[in-house]
């Protein structure tokens, strides 16, 4: 395989792994085994979508936090909240109150993802109003990476229809530089961009970006680490108005639909979690979905509100966004001046074209590819077919597929091993029983 | 020559398995890193005419395989063969019926369809007997 350095954002502390299939089972690019009583990530295959994070009864996998301390590095330093944090708090009514609270635990400045969102909406439609050739299948979503990296790695094919347009985070990141260099006379490099993020994904998407040189972001806070110091700020907070700029077509980008929404397109389609995103992206793969404008794929049920490092329950915090977007205004700057600088068409655009990732491909030369499979197929055949995980591989057809490169025996078949052992114990009794002494 | 060589049986009438077949080849090609292209062109045609052997046949299989430059679909059915290829050929003309086309099926297009998607496509009935499909598709060397 191609050297190539993977950054990720989980992983697993050894310690607590007790070696069971649970996280082998629901990950979605077979990219887990367990060996040595102990859970192993392909790092080639991850896609940082936290599926195992959330599905670990013992919490043995982590996003790998970036400590509030780097914030120390920089003179001035902004927050960008995700929208999904807003839907975190009892009792919270007004969203200026939370973003208050930022400035009290230490920001000095706050740029809302949400209205980030918004114009990232506006230059989506922008690009599905000027699309003249249409290859059958929709354009689709760049916000969630989880999936733009399950598409790099299932769904290669589809790569070229994944909307040029960078995330609401790295827009947001765009705009609040800006603003705090024009406003603060402050050089770029004394502004330390703080994302507060509800999914691992997003770490790996400002640590080691697909679709742009380097993000704007600095550092990315997870929500669960941040909730508790956000609450007992909230408690005796003053008002910054001006600091909301999103309305609650930003805001609703948190929740699956939200996007789509936003975008206002008549034919789009929005789909959570992400093995309902994987058979809707089959079927625009296999062209069925030909009328299909826009599609929106978020891998966590619930969109980002269902995001492995928030603090709520994902509907709960569905219901708290409904109650607090009701009055809000559909964008805020039709009800105020914004105070923010403008971004271009060009600084919207994203400037690395995004590659596939064949990792799992049985190889990447066919006639090889080939051989493989035949290879796969004859033990497959002698494989029980139970998909039990107890060999440590995620189904018979990728322990066949370990044997096959050499990273397994058929023997960690349980099911094979105990024929065997019962075989020999057979003949063991056998040899016994015909000799004469 | 390594050639994958594997058959789908495929039972009339029988919906909910509808799809299962097809989901397979297309997951081998994938795997094996075929010229998506192609691998569209094929499980399109594959899906195309497992609906058929659901809808119109008396059970039928799929004989799917690959070698290093093509891939070849054979279907062969036990009835009730088609008695006028031509019209069956034409598009828009089925004898799906009235519950199936309640499903969304029986457009007329499965059979013209899979012509159009596959490089090399034959197709022979005996009425009383069975039909056969052949379909072949170039992979680029």
């Amino acid at each position: 395989m191609e050297q190539k350095s993977y950054y990720h954002s989980v992983m697993l502390e050894k310690d607590k792994c007790k070696g069971c299939t649970t996280c082998l089972k629901h990950c979605p690019t077979e990219a887990i085994r367990v060996y040595g009583g102990c859970a192993h990530i392909i790092k080639e295959r991850c896609i940082d979508c936290g599926a195992c994070i959330q599905y670990c009864a013992y919490h043995a996998k982590v996003a790998v936090n970036e400590p509030m301390d780097k914030m120390a590095q920089f003179k001035i330093k902004v927050a960008l909240p995700a929208p999904t944090l807003y839907g975190q708090f009892k009792g919270l009514k007004d969203v200026s109150r939370l973003l208050d609270a930022l400035i009290a635990i230490g920001f000095d400045d706050v740029f809302e993802v949400a209205r980030g969102a918004e114009y990232v909406s506006k230059e989506i439609k922008k690009r599905i109003d000027n699309r003249h050739v249409h290859n059958g299948m929709p354009l689709i979503s760049s916000a969630c990476p989880a999936i733009v990296r399950l598409i790099q790695v299932r769904f290669p094919e589809l790569l070229d229809n994944v909307v040029d347009v960078i995330s609401p985070m790295e827009a947001a990141a765009l705009a609040a530089r800006k603003r705090v260099c024009q406003n603060m006379s402050a050089a770029p490099e004394d502004v330390g961009i703080f994302f507060i993020s509800p999914c691992p994904a997003k770490m790996t998407e400002a640590r080691a970006p697909q679709s742009i040189k380097k993000s704007n972001v600095d550092g990315v806070i997870s929500i669960m680490e941040i909730y508790g110091k956000l609450n007992n700020a909230m408690k005796d907070c003053r008002h910054f108005d001006h600091l909301q700029n999103a309305g609650s077509i930003g805001v609703g980008w948190a929740q699956t639909g939200g996007e789509m929404l936003a975008v206002g397109v008549e034919n789009s389609l929005a789909v959570d979690g992400i093995e309902n995103v994987i058979q809707a992206l089959e079927s625009i793969e296999d062209g069925d979905l030909s009328d299909l404008q826009y599609f929106e794929g978020l891998a966590c049920v619930g969109g980002c509100l269902g995001g492995p490092l928030t603090f709520e329950n994902p509907y709960v915090a569905k219901n708290r966004l409904r109650k607090l977007t009701e009055n809000m205004p559909k964008m805020q700057e039709h009800v105020k001046n914004l105070d923010e600088p403008e971004l271009t068409d060009e600084e919207l655009r994203t400037t690395v074209l995004l590659q596939p990732n064949a990792t799992l491909q049985l190889d990447n030369n066919f006639s090889v590819a080939l051989q493989k499979m035949e290879q796969v197929e004859t033990i497959l055949r002698h494989l029980p077919g139970l998909d039990c995980g107890s060999c440590g591989s995620p189904s018979c057809r990728a322990l066949a597929e370990d044997v096959v490169d050499g990273f397994a025996v058929e023997m960690d078949c349980i099911f094979k091993l105990k024929a065997e052992l019962h075989r020999m114990s057979r003949l063991m009794v056998d040899i016994s029983e015909k000799t004469r002494v | 020559m390594p050639l994958i060589n594997e058959r789908y049986d495929v039972k009339k009438d029988d919906f909910v398995s509808a799809g299962e077949a097809s989901a397979k080849i297309k997951r081998t090609l994938k795997k094996l890193g075929a010229d998506p292209v192609v691998m569209r062109r094929v499980s399109v045609c594959a899906y195309e005419v497992e609906l058929n052997l659901i809808i119109h046949s008396l059970g039928g299989c799929i004989d799917f395989t690959v070698d290093s430059d093509q891939v070849t679909l054979l279907v062969t059915d036990i009835g009730p063969g088609i008695p006028d290829l031509d019209l069956a050929m034409s598009e828009g003309w089925s004898t799906a019926s009235e519950e199936v086309r309640n499903m969304g099926f029986g457009a007329g297009m499965g059979l013209p369809n899979m012509k159009r998607n596959a490089d090399a496509f034959e197709i022979q009935s005996t009425v009383g007997v069975s039909t056969t499909i052949l379909m072949k598709f170039k992979l680029a060397a």
